[in-house]
């Protein structure tokens, strides 16, 4: 009887088992990057928008709090986005003739609300709260990226249930407290910092981290500093984990 | 024989076709986003069910008084008695809490305009809000006498070139930043020699470099000459303006 398997068969297995063992990984590796990366969650993608708003001009430049515009990310789970009554604060008298205003103009002279695209979303099943964020002191950077760099707004994060967990995990890394004024709320220093930032004061190195969007504020050599804030501000991981407190 | 395999293998493909379109079906059902998008109202979003023009904020009826928020107190909603005199009196005791959060709001919705200071040298002010009019100095002979009820008058209703914040700042605080304001006002006329001596050490020890754009007689001088040719007062400022007359309920509706 013939040899059914001639010696040429050794390459063919060999390249089987790799090809077998390797591409189903490659497949789903390739995948969970496609997912996972910028084109499916829109991260660092800044949107068109009805008019070019600037982060960096108002807010950096400028100096203006987040809360002249963002007035409920104090209060309520929803930041909120600005009525055009408060851009027409100003550009009632600056920049009237500008036509990157065109559109902010016209809805208030017709009275119609400008609709903004959205850039930051977690599915409905998903109930976020800014204010209990923002009271324990962490900084918008940590989720937005950096705001203060923004000539048009992108996502920061990518909003995963996966990034989430990191901090509800262990939100002792990113925590904001600046060393020279201890005075201050946990909430106070969120909006401190970007006084700190407009001000053009000097930063320490997490803090300019944190301006460039890169939070990881207390390195890891003085995590006993981070979970000393934590103790301070009430902070209990032991329940923040649990699907309800996001999903209810 | 044949006839009974053949049927069989039939059947086998049967099934198996039916099974692919079983496990493709839950593939593709499993993706469907039901729970993603819900139908429900959340703020400020997008809604093309209900409301023709898309939006699920309603704009407010003029007088709308938000729920729990109907605080029947008229001195404390308007700033002016029953008489329409403006009140003189705090209607609530002033604190040092009240102070304090005064300055929080103060520093975030006044300065861009007025400056640290109030005496309307904000950065805005300096980038050209003044073409038409200048920022008010709340530290001028005329607003220094001025009843407390007047500041938060024009906070809940705007004056002249400024705009109303009756929908960004609730009662309780626009009354606090009045209370602020009569602290600026107070401490830019007080005499270092009134100051307790061990706090003075500490003030002379702070320099304050007046701007080099700010007139020099800031922050104390003369009232600049707009309020010496305002027409009428207030309410003529109002109208001169034509832009508190546009109703302010235009919240910002989007996706
Ligand atoms: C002058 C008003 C103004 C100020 C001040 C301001 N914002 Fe905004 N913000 C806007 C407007 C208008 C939009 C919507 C347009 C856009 O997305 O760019 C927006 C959008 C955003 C978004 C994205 C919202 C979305 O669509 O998901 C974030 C995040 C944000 N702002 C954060 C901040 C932070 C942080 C600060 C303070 C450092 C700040 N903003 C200060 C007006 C303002
Ligand atoms: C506190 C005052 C203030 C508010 C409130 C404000 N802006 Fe501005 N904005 C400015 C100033 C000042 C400039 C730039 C002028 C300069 O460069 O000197 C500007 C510039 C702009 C420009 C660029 C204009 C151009 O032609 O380059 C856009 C667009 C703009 N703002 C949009 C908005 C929108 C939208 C809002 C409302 C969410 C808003 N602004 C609210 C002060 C303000
Ligand atoms: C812990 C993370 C986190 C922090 C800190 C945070 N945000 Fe957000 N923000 C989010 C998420 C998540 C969303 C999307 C919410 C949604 O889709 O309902 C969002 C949405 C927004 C929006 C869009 C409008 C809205 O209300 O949904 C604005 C504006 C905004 N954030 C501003 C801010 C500002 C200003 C700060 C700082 C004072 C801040 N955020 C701090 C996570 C955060
Ligand atoms: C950088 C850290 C950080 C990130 C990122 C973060 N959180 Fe939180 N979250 C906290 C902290 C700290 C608390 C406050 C816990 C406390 O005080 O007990 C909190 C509290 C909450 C609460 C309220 C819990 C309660 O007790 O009612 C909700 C809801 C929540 N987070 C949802 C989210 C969601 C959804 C995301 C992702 C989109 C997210 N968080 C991302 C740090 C974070
Ligand atoms: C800190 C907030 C938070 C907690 C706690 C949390 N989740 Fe989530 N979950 C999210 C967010 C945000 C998403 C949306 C992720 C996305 O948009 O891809 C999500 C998505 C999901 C999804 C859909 C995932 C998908 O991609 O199909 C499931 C299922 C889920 N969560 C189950 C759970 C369960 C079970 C628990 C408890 C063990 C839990 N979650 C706890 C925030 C949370
Ligand atoms: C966008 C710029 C701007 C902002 C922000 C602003 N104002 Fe004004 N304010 C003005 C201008 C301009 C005038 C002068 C108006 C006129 O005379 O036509 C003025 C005048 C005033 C006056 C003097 C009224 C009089 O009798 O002469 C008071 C008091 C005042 N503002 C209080 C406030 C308070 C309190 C805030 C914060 C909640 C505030 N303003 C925020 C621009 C601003």
């Amino acid at each position: 009887m013939a040899q059914i398997f001639k010696p040429a068969m050794n390459t063919v297995c060999t390249v089987s088992i790799f090809v077998g063992a390797v591409v189903p990984f490659a497949i789903l590796f390739t995948g969970s990057r496609i997912t996972r990366g910028p084109l499916n969650t829109k991260v660092e993608n800044p949107l068109d928008q009805p008019a070019p708003f600037s982060h960096k001009h108002h807010a950096y430049e400028l100096g203006l709090d987040c809360r002249f515009c963002h007035t409920g990310v104090e209060d309520n789970a929803q930041a909120g986005l600005p009525a055009t009554e408060v851009c027409m604060t100003c550009h009632s008298q600056i920049w009237t003739n500008s036509p990157n205003l065109e559109a902010i103009r016209k809805s208030w002279e017709s009275n119609t609300p400008i609709q903004w695209n959205k850039v930051n979303t977690v599915p409905d099943f998903v109930y976020f709260n800014h204010s209990i964020h923002v009271a324990r002191g962490i900084v918008c950077n940590n989720c937005h990226g950096p705001v203060n760099k923004m000539p048009m707004t992108w996502k920061g994060e990518d909003f995963r249930m996966m990034w989430c967990l990191e901090c509800h995990k262990d939100p002792s890394k990113y925590l904001y407290k600046d060393d020279a004024h201890p005075e201050l709320t946990p909430k106070q220093q969120v909006f401190n910092f970007y006084k700190k930032l407009a001000a053009g004061d000097p930063l320490t190195p997490e803090e300019q981290e944190l301006a460039d969007g890169l939070p990881q504020l207390v390195p890891p050599d003085k995590t006993h500093e981070g979970v000393a804030l934590m103790k301070e501000r009430g902070i209990n991981v032991k329940q923040l984990k649990d699907c309800y407190i996001c999903h209810h | 024989m044949a006839v009974w395999l053949d049927s069989r293998r039939g059947a086998v493909r049967a099934a198996k076709a039916l099974a692919a379109a079983i496990v493709t079906a839950a593939l593709v059902g499993g993706c469907h986003q039901d729970m993603w998008s819900q139908p429900k109202a959340k703020a400020q979003s997008k809604n093309d069910m209900v409301f023709a023009d898309s939006s699920n904020s309603r704009p407010t009826v003029p007088g709308t008084v938000a729920y729990g928020k109907a605080d029947l107190d008229h001195e404390f909603e308007t700033g002016y008695d029953r008489n329409g005199h403006l009140v003189k009196e705090f209607p609530m005791p002033v604190t040092p809490d009240l102070v304090k959060r005064g300055q929080d709001r103060f520093r975030i919705f006044c300065t861009p305009c007025h400056g640290e200071l109030g005496d309307g040298q904000g950065f805005i002010a300096k980038r050209g809000f003044t073409q038409a009019r200048p920022v008010g100095n709340y530290l001028t002979e005329r607003l220094r006498n001025m009843p407390i009820g007047h500041f938060f008058d024009v906070i809940t209703n705007g004056y002249g070139t400024m705009f109303p914040y009756r929908s960004r700042i609730v009662p309780y605080d626009r009354w606090a930043i009045a209370s602020y304001i009569r602290v600026l006002q107070v401490s830019a006329h007080t005499p270092v020699s009134e100051i307790p001596a061990d706090k003075q050490a500490e003030l002379n020890a702070m320099k304050y470099t007046p701007d080099q754009d700010a007139p020099k007689e800031l922050p104390i001088g003369p009232p600049p000459a707009r309020e010496l040719n305002a027409p009428g007062g207030q309410a003529g400022n109002r109208v001169a303006s034509g832009m508190t007359t546009i109703p302010a309920a235009t919240n910002g509706g989007r996706h």
